[in-house]
């Protein structure tokens, strides 16, 4: 790579993936998520209304926390970020905890509000930066939210894409699986084999996740770091290009 | 209505055993009160997070003051996992009722509107559901008749805390709180049988004189005790108003690693309090 420091080349993944998309939500902890939100919007590639959780000047929610959910509900939000302690190869995520529940070995905060979200909005994106058997499993130990329903379900949304630290794929909600698309620069087809916990479908030929152009750079350089420090300070201070 | 009170007199309301609604760390956590609750020893709590907490959750659990904790999730945000909870969990100390922020606010709003349940969407075919056996699948009574036209939904029971608790901006003379757009402590106060709020100001005068302040006011109707706590929310911050003590924070979470460090903390802390 051409000096594109990690997180820049992850936002610039995750600005991509929201290509077409243009009410996006951001919710906790999620500065790359956020930081993509705010690229996609200055390249143009289809967010306009951007809702922060956390921030002031980009959450403009006056009904309470609940609203973000009144409106995933109303299909007033196109794409939103999801992460997990475990993510499996049918897209279940699992933010509760290791070990047989409820007595968990090693405990996550919850489940949050993905066991609704995960239902509601057309493009979830699950982002999980750790690539490893320990964190994309063969069946997660707890669902908070299921990757697939039943026929008869009322599922207007789910999963679209997994981003890791290592590579790119993207769901097939009708087959049930991810499928490669691309593997990041500093990793391989072999490492990203031997570091998935699940099966998953592989191209004949498996692409390069493209790097951020100088343009990219730039923006996020400027004013999209600009725009996340206000959520997250240290995150902004820290965020090399 | 007994208002503003001093803080020993308005936490009285919470006793042993009793179902206390607090609110994320975002909007205004009741520290002063809290801590005051674990002076006089409350036990036995039926906490309910709405939807989340992390500090307040995790200091209460530490201090052996919560049977029941119901929540989508308890975390320490940017520093990490919340110790006591994870600690309780892994030991089975509590019970927990692990939920869906949506779900507690329906919940709540039913509530809110006197009704025995709401319904939502989502949730189905989760292990959250799986473990709420107080949650239940209806058919939608509205949806197209037919075979193989099944709409299943899930019916969530109404949540009514006997105490909602927390700090907020302002109070005025007449009883009113002023809560901005943190519309989900109304929510809270609505659906609990009792209010109990500190604040960092007194405002003199009434909100509803006033048409601008009067949109982020809620009633007196709803509240049952006030006490003046500046800073109440220390170390956590006050949205707008101040930020969070980041370096007690920090202490907090190296020392409630363990039980014992957790104590002394807990005392140190109490000790604190008392100086400032």
């Amino acid at each position: 790579m051409s000096g594109t420091s990690r997180q820049a080349f992850l936002i610039h993944v995750l600005a991509q993936l929201l290509a077409g998309s243009r009410r996006v939500a951001v919710g906790a902890q999620s500065p790359i998520p956020g930081s993509a939100a705010f690229l996609a919007r200055e390249l143009q590639l289809g967010p306009e209304r951007i809702t922060v959780l956390g921030s002031r000047r980009n959450n403009d929610f006056t009904e309470g926390g609940r609203e973000l959910f009144d409106r995933a509900a109303q299909g007033r939000i196109d794409a939103f970020f999801l992460g997990g302690g475990q993510i499996d190869g049918q897209a279940n995520i699992n933010l509760v905890g290791i070990g047989d529940y409820p007595q968990s070995k090693v405990r996550f905060p919850g489940s949050f509000g993905s066991s609704y979200l995960y239902f509601l909005i057309p493009k979830v994106i699950l982002f999980r930066e750790e690539h490893t058997p320990r964190t994309l499993v063969d069946k997660v130990d707890f669902i908070s939210a299921p990757g697939l329903s039943e026929p008869g379900t009322y599922r207007p949304g789910g999963p679209a894409a997994l981003v890791t630290g290592r590579c790119v794929f993207t769901f097939d909600r009708d087959a049930g699986r991810f499928t490669l698309k691309s593997v990041h620069p500093w990793s391989s087809l072999e490492e990203v084999r031997e570091q998935t916990g699940f099966a998953f479908y592989e191209p004949t030929v498996v692409p390069v996740t493209p790097e951020p152009d100088e343009r990219s750079r730039d923006l996020i350089n400027g004013p999209v770091r600009a725009m996340i420090a206000e959520t997250y300070p240290t995150f902004a201070t820290g965020l090399v290009t | 209505m007994a208002l503003h009170e001093t803080l020993t007199d308005a936490v009285s309301l919470i006793r042993p055993g009793i179902t206390v609604a607090i609110p994320p760390e975002y909007c205004g956590i009741a520290m002063a009160a809290t801590c005051e609750l674990i002076r006089r020893g409350i036990g036995e709590l039926h906490l309910v997070a709405v939807p989340q907490s992390g500090l307040q959750a995790d200091m209460l659990i530490g201090a052996g003051h919560v049977k029941t904790l119901e929540a989508a999730a308890i975390t320490m945000g940017e520093r990490g996992p919340a110790p006591r909870f994870a600690a309780a969990i892994k030991a089975g100390a509590i019970t927990m009722m692990d939920a869906t922020c949506p779900a507690i606010h329906a919940a709540l709003q039913a509530s809110e509107k006197g009704l025995p349940f709401l319904p939502l969407r989502g949730i189905l075919g989760s292990d959250v559901l799986a473990h709420r056996p107080d949650w239940q699948i209806i058919d939608n009574p509205f949806g197209t008749k037919g075979p193989d036209s099944s709409d299943p939904i899930v019916a969530l029971p109404a949540i009514r805390p006997d105490v909602a608790l927390f700090h907020c901006e302002m109070a005025d003379r007449e009883g009113n709180l002023w809560i901005g757009r943190r519309r989900e402590l109304a929510t809270m106060a609505h659906a609990s049988a009792m209010t109990v709020a500190t604040v960092e100001t007194i405002h003199d005068g009434n909100f509803f004189d006033d048409e601008i302040l009067a949109a982020g006011a809620l009633p007196a109707a709803y509240v049952d005790a006030i006490a003046h706590a500046p800073r109440g929310a220390w170390p956590l911050g006050m949205p707008g108003t101040y930020d969070a003590d980041g370096a007690t924070l920090d202490g907090y979470c190296l020392a409630a690693a363990s039980q014992e460090t957790f104590d002394a903390w807990l005392t140190d802390h109490l000790l604190h309090r008392d100086a400032a």
